[in-house]
């Protein structure tokens, strides 16, 4: 299981890509896996204010749906439109080409509170 | 490979044709016409019937085949009451006749509802309700309503975790928000568990009863009680009445609302998914808000009355999916009490019978003893990576249907198994020696046999994740 | 009759089998203070007795010559329609989960679902919902989720009963409904403009409407779309043979109706909806959808999909609670939709313009008869008359000659009264319209 280290994690398996005040966040390759073959994505609208935790994305499969949760809060300010038409990529490609959205986040102390990438292994 | 309509088409061929008495004479203003080409298919009558009669053979049914589908209450559907529902003086019948032209489809509703009514012990039902998760939805409005009369702001609904799907889209189609209760390893729900989650705000609890595992839910006075003194109100879903006709009656149990699916206990078919009718019973207190119209006896008639001004509305047209009211009305005539209670008998008996039989065979993770449907675990005894997905497409080349799988969602791998009253012991015994064989033996001996059936089906194992991917839903 | 197989003698080897003397001890659970009484249910009939007694039931509703429509159609079904349906490997089966011993189901409702789509131009349908009221309301809380707003704009000549049914599903739902005036027959452009806002979520409306009038959609579908609101068309999908389709004028969703289409009056129902969707639709659409795809061995074979939609996968967020549909009737609108071709298709639909002109004008050249709407008004197989005459006893006297004559607006439009709602489809002969038309003149 692939769980780079220069990213943050959320407890509910959502990574981050800190970069200034933005951060991209997608699904760990531990989540795609447990998934399986992921058929739709739903992604939240550009713009839209989000509280930390709250579920702004959908992930499903053949016979279920996962919310996924924005580990910080801020304002949406980019999606990727790829995952619409080829959801698979999020399974071949988690942490690149399969990230979700891009959010500016508003409080640095939340960063703070994300996991590291050992604390995420020992997590799963 | 079957044809499509669209493939089996070719030019200028019709299989129905019309011709009218008047001269037909159609002139349409040009911005009201349609230009777009209508593209259905030209094929011949005695093509078309073998294109369907070829489809209908691709299909398993209970007409064909056992059908042990949990939850389900795949029960023989009666042809008599099939021949019923096509009299021309049923049939042909237009819903807004005035009410002295349609006293026998009046009488079947007044009469169905009193046979209801005492089967269940509620004090009325409507009928209108054209399935189980109307009937549901119908239910909870009628709560909402109930609390809004008496201005108390009731705002949620426990689902406890292992209801059917429906409850909890129900409740939060009627505008709750739902409290999810985690249930005991056998189903059951632990009263001591219940009291954490109650608050003022709880308008009900959604009960199965029996519940999706099988068992009886032996807290139900307790249930009942605390669910009461909190204000709130019980609600039964009655998929599951099969297993308690004339044994025990939800309204003598303390329920206030629920909802019968007669497509189930009532012998209905399914229709390959519908139209089923999903009947809301409820105590005398809350017949005001049951949807209009409702059918009433004055002398000899019986007339409907519309004059319903606290009643929830309207959630279907006219009337309800008559046929399906018909067929069970017939149902209950020709069973009558000791029918009625000996088909509950029946049915525990033989999910009995098929639950002793695999005991020490196949986990059971709910006990010796089960109602009416029982569920098996056999996770335990998987090797080689076969799965229950497996295990239920190899009993399609067993030409059985297979049992639910995966639900309930609170055992893993979980295979749910209702054989009805209607199947003989032959049967039984027959299913039984099939699934243990598959289990405990090809699963070790033969696994790639699993996971390539089914290969005596029409189609072998279908991909849906492509489907779901890139979604062909219609002819290209 | 009771239909269970067992003989005593199986029932005592299975006791054996669970090790119980008797059946009680199955129920042996339940506390003996919640046991039921005997039930007091008449029955135990026979086969040969319960048809004699359905036999005398049925022989108290009476078969009417029908002039009456509002909803529920008297249409002319082919006997292959009966065939297919009747058939019990269709009706016995369950909803296709299993999807590899549903072959037959599935691939039918995917033909259905193609059918449809080419009937009303839209891209995508689903498998069926219960009827065209649920399929309204379905598409009201469709166009509610999709679109954030609150408000929807409903034509006051959608189906009395369609409203009704709306209005319960959304009882719970933070929307406002607001109905627009159809006084003279159809919604005018300038009525729907002034309602019209940034906060409307859909606009519903129905043609041929209520009273049989065929609405100008494509005028009112462009005035809909510069708020970015949703059209909704609530159509007949026998009108759609000659009438303009809803893809044709950019409607986002197409409901109605399917009784029209082979199945039987039988009192109001079972019969089904249908809904067919854009395709950017199709992933918040409620309902069974049944979709292609190939099997290991690359042959092509048909699957439910995009079922996380549903309420067995998203419980409280499905996009619907709807399981059970009304597949059978479906069925029989495939079959129906299957059998015609085009020209067969659009001939039925002018059978019954033709059919309800003819008598249209011979009504409103009666003394003491006249047309409710202006001559401008386009309908298809029903229309509305005005009449001096007392109308209780027009359909009275219609009624001692075994005719159900036209729907009394009045009792349930107000504005209506001394209204009568005809309808005419290709079942009328000459004859019956011609005799329709005598007792008329005689009142």
């Amino acid at each position: 299981m692939n769980v780079p280290g220069d990213l943050k994690y959320a407890k509910t398996h959502e990574w981050t890509r800190i970069s200034g005040n933005k951060a991209k966040v997608g699904i760990t390759d531990f989540a795609q896996h447990e998934i399986t073959d992921i058929v739709h994505v739903e992604l939240p609208e550009i713009g839209k204010q989000v509280r930390r935790e709250q579920p702004v994305a959908v992930i499903e499969s053949v016979k279920s749906a996962f919310d996924i949760y924005t580990p910080l809060s801020g304002k949406i300010v980019e999606v990727n439109d790829i995952v619409l038409s080829t959801p698979e990529i999020v399974n071949k490609s988690p942490y690149e080409e399969g990230y979700l959205f891009t959010v500016e986040f508003e409080n640095e102390k939340e960063v703070e509170n994300l996991l590291s990438a050992d604390d995420y292994k020992k997590l799963v | 490979m079957e044809k499509l309509l669209n493939e089996l088409s070719s030019d200028c061929k019709a299989a129905y044709d019309l011709e009218s008495d008047i001269e037909i004479k159609a002139q349409i203003p040009e911005n009201l016409k349609r230009n777009l080409s209508l593209d259905l298919p030209s094929i011949a009558e005695s093509d078309l019937l073998r294109h369907f009669t070829s489809l209908s053979r691709k299909n398993y049914a209970v007409s064909t085949t056992f059908y042990p589908l949990g939850s389900c209450t795949m029960k023989y559907n009666p042809l008599v009451n099939e021949r019923i529902a096509k009299f021309d003086n049923f049939n042909k019948l237009h819903p807004c006749q005035d009410e002295e032209t349609i006293q026998g489809v009046l009488e079947v509703m007044y009469k169905l509802e009193k046979d209801l009514c005492e089967i269940s012990g509620m004090d009325c039902f409507s009928l209108q309700q054209a399935a189980g998760a109307q009937g549901e939805f119908a239910g909870l409005l009628i709560i909402a309503k109930y609390f809004k009369s008496i201005k108390q702001k009731r705002t949620k609904i426990i689902v406890p975790d292992s209801a059917h799907g429906t409850n909890p889209a129900s409740a939060a189609f009627a505008g709750f928000d739902i409290v999810s209760l985690k249930s005991e390893s056998d189903g059951s729900i632990s009263p001591a568990k219940l009291k954490e989650v109650l608050t003022p705000e709880i308008a009900a609890i959604m009960l199965t009863v029996p519940n999706t595992l099988g068992t009886f839910e032996r807290n139900i006075p307790e249930i009942s009680k605390i669910i009461h003194e909190n204000g709130s109100l019980l609600y039964y879903d009655g998929a599951n009445l099969n297993a308690v006709m004339g044994v025990v009656r939800p309204g003598d149990m303390g329920f206030d609302v629920m909802h019968i699916n007669l497509h189930k206990t009532f012998s209905t078919p399914h229709g390959g998914g519908g139209p089923g009718a999903g009947p809301v019973g409820v105590k005398a207190f809350l017949e005001p808000f049951l949807p209009f119209p409702r059918v009433e006896s004055k002398g000899p008639k019986f007339v409907l009355n519309y004059e319903k001004p606290e009643s929830i509305g309207k959630l279907k047209s006219f009337f309800g999916n008559f046929p399906v009211m018909l067929k069970a009305y017939a149902y209950i005539k020709s069973l009558g009490a000791k029918g009625l209670k000996n088909v509950s008998e029946q049915a525990v008996l033989n999910a009995n019978y098929m639950l002793a039989r695999f005991k020490d065979k196949i986990n059971i993770p709910a006990g010796n003893r089960c109602m009416h449907e029982f569920v098996l675990s056999p996770k335990a005894l998987f090797k080689n990576g076969v799965r229950t997905l497996d295990v239920a497409k190899r009993l399609l080349d067993c030409g059985y249907y297979a049992p639910t799988v995966y639900f309930p969602l609170i055992v893993e791998e979980s295979i749910m198994i209702e054989p009805t009253e209607t199947e003989s012991k032959e049967t039984l015994d027959a299913f039984v020696d099939t699934l243990v064989k598959i289990i405990r033996e090809e699963t070790s001996l033969e696994p790639q046999k699993l996971k390539d059936a089914p290969v005596n089906t029409p189609v072998g194992r279908l991909n849906e994740v492509e489907a779901a991917r890139k979604p062909i839903l219609k002819w290209e | 009759m009771d239909y269970t197989s067992q003989s005593q003698r199986d029932r005592k080897e299975m006791f054996k089998a669970i090790g119980i003397s008797g059946i009680n001890e199955l129920f042996s659970v339940i506390p003996e203070d919640l046991r039921a009484k005997e039930l007091n249910i008449a029955g135990g009939k026979t086969e040969q007795e319960l048809l004699n007694y359905f036999s005398d039931i049925a022989l108290k509703n009476k078969i009417l010559t029908s002039f009456r429509g509002a909803g529920i159609y008297d249409h002319f079904i082919p006997s292959l329609v009966c065939e297919v349906v009747g058939r019990s490997e269709f009706w016995s089966a369950y909803t296709p989960y299993q999807a590899e011993a549903s072959q037959g189901t599935l691939q039918a409702i995917f033909e259905y679902q193609s059918l449809i789509c080419a009937l009303t131009g839209l891209a995508t349908s689903n498998a069926s919902l219960y009827d065209g009221a649920t399929a309204t309301a379905e598409a009201a809380l469709l166009a509610l989720r999709v679109s954030r707003k609150s408000k929807i704009l409903i034509s006051s000549a959608l189906h009395p009963e369609y409203i009704q049914v709306v209005k319960t599903y959304l009882e719970n739902f933070k929307a406002e409904l607001v109905f627009l005036d159809v006084s003279d027959g159809a919604v005018k452009k300038e009525i729907l403009e002034a309602n019209l806002d940034a906060d409307t979520a859909a606009v519903i409306i129905q043609s041929p409407n209520y009273f049989g009038v065929i609405e100008d959609m494509q005028t009112l579908s462009v005035v809909t779309k510069r708020k970015d609101s949703l059209f909704v068309a609530v159509v007949n999908p026998l009108s759609l043979g000659v009438f303009k389709a809803p893809g044709e004028y950019d409607a986002d969703i197409a409901v109605g109706e399917g009784q029209v289409l082979g199945s039987s009056m039988c009192a109001g129902g079972a019969t089904f909806g249908f809904m067919t969707v854009k395709k950017a639709l199709e992933w918040k659409m409620p309902g069974r959808i049944v979709g292609q795809t190939v099997d290991k061995r690359g042959n092509r074979g048909f699957v439910l999909t995009l079922q996380s939609r549903e309420q067995h996968i998203r419980r409280e967020k499905a996009t619907s609670n709807i399981c059970t549909n009304a597949s059978l009737n479906a069925l029989a609108g495939c079959v129906f939709l299957a059998g015609w071709g085009s020209y067969g298709f659009k001939k039925l639909a002018e059978i019954n313009i033709s059919k309800a002109r003819y008598a249209f004008s011979k009504i409103k050249s009666l003394e003491g008869f006249k047309p409710k709407f202006g001559e401008d008004k386009v309908f298809f197989n029903e229309f509305v008359i005005e009449t001096i005459k007392d109308v209780k006893k027009i359909n009275k006297v219609l009624l001692e000659n075994n005719i159900l004559g036209p729907l009394d607006l009045s009792e349930t439009e107000k504005t209506f009264k001394n209204c009568l709602l005809f309808c005419v489809t290709e079942q009328r002969s000459k004859f019956e319209i011609d005799r329709l038309v005598e007792i008329l003149s005689k009142i």
